[in-house]
Order: structure tokens, then sequence, then C-alpha cells
């Protein structure tokens, strides 16, 4: 089982919907919030995913297809 | 021996063991180095730091650090200058330049890596890391050069060839990567967690991003011991920002300055990628993501990890945020060319269009004691500015060169 740590960041249109609850029932995948901030306008969540490699990149690339930001949780790492 | 207790989660105040860590297990929030003010207070003096080499590690009684063998390629004590010509022009009477362009690696980034590959050795470490578009990406390969430890340097395939030698004469690893930026974050992120290697702004960030500190340290000594009242400072990942203000606050916590800090923090980014100044300027701390469309490459960093805290500095000091025209940031590194005779690449460009656009603005009164950080080399962004060459080409005469003269007016700002 891998662990794979990131941050969602949900634009206005998808801030109420159940994106988080659908990634662990279509995938393999248990989802583990950590920290999260969600208002009206945009939210993030900080969350943990675990399970096969395949798995949690399979549903990574369904959320990102949804319209949710996918990144690692400590922001960009490539600098200037 | 450092004065560093432990590293503390910025949002739980949790704490971990001075180790390669940069994260909370807990929370997965960002990590920080933690000291005994006190026992700093009992140690450090103004003597003691006057007394110190010329180098940022004069103020290691406020660095993460044990060894005494620093790795010093002597970044650090760059000079403070007042600058009349620009600030006549911005109507500024008390106007200085903090002139980090002349590190050894040509940027800021030599006082951040300085630290990091000191604390890299200390913890092991045989190879440094970074993924980077440019200045970072040279500073480690310097650092690791003068450490004799291995690098490895992480660049976007599409970076231009001039960019790539900068780092590339130190003899790093350089690993182009194909794909986009996200893609890019997301494979160093990975490789950072699955290889024993000192990632400088990622395993090693707590220890790197204290070496920031060191910018405001050294302007308010080189002030004669005094803070300034507005501060503008390029932004990018907002590190920066948030350490000038932390190391002014540390100053007057271990008894070199008194208190409180009065100092404005101004937050500078171009147009093509602002989300600081856009979160700030919302009213939000929250910081929205953006893909970087910017010529300021050196600070296009799209999800900020420290965006948050920049904000709230800005806040709490009673700052602003200024987001540059793209057309603008040009204007700015000639604006600084031909008053101050100082060439900064595109974040200095940056800085000083964003302080004039602050002065317009009736922010900042003419007597009043501003700094602005210029934190890049413009040999590394001539391509911006191609345009002011033009020589005026005359035949080996004095005929035509006395013709080329009168009809050519040179301009001065």
């Amino acid at each position: 089982m891998d662990k794979q740590r990131v941050k969602f960041t949900f634009p206005t249109a998808l801030v109420t919907q159940p994106i988080i609850y659908n990634l662990g029932k279509k995938f393999d995948v248990i989802t583990n919030i950590r920290r999260a901030d969600v208002r009206d306008e945009m939210g993030w969540v900080i969350l943990e995913l675990e399970g096969a490699n395949d798995e949690i990149q399979r549903g990574v690339a369904w959320v990102s297809s949804l319209g949710v930001r996918v990144d690692p949780i400590a922001g960009d790492v490539v600098e200037g | 021996m450092s004065f560093v207790t432990a590293l503390r989660c910025r949002e739980c105040a949790r704490e971990y063991p001075v180790e390669p860590l940069n994260v909370c297990d807990f929370c997965f929030g960002p990590l920080e180095a933690a000291y005994d003010y006190a026992a700093i207070a009992r140690t450090t003096s103004r003597r003691r730091i006057e007394d110190g080499p010329l180098t940022i590690w004069r103020y290691k009684d406020l660095l993460p650090v044990d060894d005494d063998n620093a790795v010093d390629i002597h970044a650090g004590y760059t000079p403070l200058m007042k600058a009349d010509n620009l600030g006549k022009f911005l109507g500024l009477d008390n106007l200085y330049l903090k002139n980090d362009s002349v590190n050894p690696s040509f940027s800021f980034k030599d006082r951040v890596v300085s630290v990091a590959a000191t604390k890299a050795l200390e913890f092991g470490f045989d190879t440094l890391s970074c993924a980077s578009t440019g200045n970072l990406a040279c500073s480690v390969a310097a650092h690791a050069a003068r450490a004799g430890m291995k690098s490895v340097v992480f660049i976007p395939s599409n970076l231009e060839a001039g960019k790539v030698i900068g780092a590339a004469i130190y003899g790093p690893t350089i690993m182009a990567i194909d794909g986009g930026y996200d893609e890019v974050n997301r494979l160093c992120s990975e490789i950072a967690d699955s290889y024993h290697w000192a990632f400088v702004n990622i395993n090693m960030r707590p220890f790197y991003a204290e070496g920031s500190k060191t910018l405001g340290l050294e302007v308010a000594e080189q002030l004669g011991w005094r803070f300034p009242a507005h501060c503008v400072v390029p932004v990018a990942s907002g590190a920066l920002l948030s350490k000038i203000w932390k190391g002014f606050g540390e100053m007057v916590d271990v008894g070199l300055m008194e208190g409180p800090v009065p100092s404005r923090m101004y937050a500078a980014q171009a147009v093509g990628c602002s989300p600081v100044v856009d979160a700030f300027n919302a009213g939000e701390e929250m910081v929205m993501p953006v893909r970087p469309n910017s010529i300021a490459k050196s600070l296009a960093i799209g999800n900020p990890a420290d965006g948050i805290y920049a904000i709230q500095t800005m806040k709490r000091s009673g700052g602003d945020a200024h987001g540059v025209q793209e057309e603008e940031v040009a204007e700015g590194m000639k604006l600084l060319a031909e008053t101050e005779g100082i060439f900064t690449e595109t974040a200095g460009g940056v800085v000083i269009s964003a302080l004039k656009n602050i002065v317009k603005r009736g922010l900042i009164a003419r007597d009043e004691l501003t700094v602005a950080f210029i934190t890049g080399n413009g040999l590394k962004t001539q391509e911006v500015i191609s345009d002011v060459a033009q020589p005026l080409t005359i035949k080996p005469t004095m005929r035509d060169f006395e013709a080329a003269l009168n009809g050519h007016t040179p301009v001065r700002r």
C-alpha cells in the first residue's frame, strides 16, 4: 500500500460537490483529511490518499479531470 | 552549537526533533525552526555581530546550524546603497537599495542555500538537490561544489540553454524533465520522498528558509541598527517577505533592537503570476493557485508554499501588495540601471515598478526610510531587455563619428 499527501483546490463551481466521497467510492483509495478551508467561492483540502499506487494515480487523474487542482502539499517545489 | 530547540509546525505548533523534515505528520502543515531566544540574548550582541565575518555567518547565533564550518562561498553582506537618483525620480529622499544581485552566484538564493548545504552536511547527506528554472539551481550547484558534495538539479526541458549554463559550470548532474509545470513539480516531490538526498527547498526547507532572515538582519545593521519604515520585496514562494519580517522581530526578541518593529512590508509580483497579491487585494488569506505566465520567471510560483504567511505578514505590518503589469517589468529594470547603475533581473524590475506605484498611491512619505530589495542579477534575464542594445554603427572616420554623435541625443533620466 502506498500513501500520497496532496492538496486539492476546488473552484467555485465544485465547492459543493462530494468529490472526496466519490473518490473513495469509485476507486480503492482511503481518503484521510488533515486540514481544510472551504468557503463559498473556493476551498482547499489537504489529505492523505492510501491504496495501491496505480489506484491512487487513477483516482488523482479522475479528480483532476473534474477541474480540481491537485498539488503536492508543500506547494510548488520548482523555484526560480 | 545552535540555539534551535525543535522544528515547530506553523499551523498546529506540534514540535519535532531537529531532523530533515519539512511537514507536520499530524496536520501536514509546514515546519519551522524554533529557537531559545533567551539563550541567544545572553550570547549575542551588536559587537559580536560586527566582529563576525562579512557574510551571512555573522548572524550564526540566529541560524539553525551547529557546525562551525559553514558551506560558505561568501554569501551576504551585500551593498546597501542610498539611491538618491532613483529617489529623486520617484519623489523619495530616503530610499535605499539592498543589492543582493552581487552574491557569488548572482542572487539572494546563496543565503538560503548556504544554510541548507551546511545543515545537509551536518545530517550526513552526500547529495544536494533542487528543482529550479534558474537562480536556485546555480546556487545549489555552486555550494555543492564548494562542499565537495554531489549535486542533482532538476529543470524543465524547455528551459533556455543560457539559463542552464550558469548551473552547469559547477558540474552538477542536470535532469531536464519533459512535461508541464505541474508535472515537473509532482515528479520532483516524489523523487524527494524516495531518495535520500538533501532537497534544499523540500526536506531541508525549515533550515533553507531561515537563510532569508539574514537579508533583514543585514539591512537593519547596515542602516546603523535602525529598522526601515517601508520594505518592498519581490514575492515568489512568499518565504522571503515573511522571513525578513521574522528577522526584524528576532532582533527585538534577542535584545539587539528596541521594538516594536515599525517596518511595513510590501509584496511585489508581476500580474502574469500574482496569486499572493491577488489574494491580499481580495481580502483573502486563501491563495488560489495559478498557472504562471510571466516574464518574471524567478517569481513565477503559481502555488506558493508560504503565500499565506506573506499575506499575514503584510497585514500585521500594515503593508500592502502590488501587481505590476508585465510591460512594467522591463521598464523597472531600465529605470534602476539608468538611475543607479544596477543591472537587475526581472524580479528587480518588478520591485522598482511596484515601488513607483506605491509612491504614486501616496503610501510612502517623501522623507520615510524605504528599502527596495534587489534579489538577482540582470545578466540572467538579458532577453527581456534586448531592445536596449542599439549601438551607433559608424565607419572608422572622425567625420562619421561626429555626424553620428551630433545626430544623437543622450537620454538621462
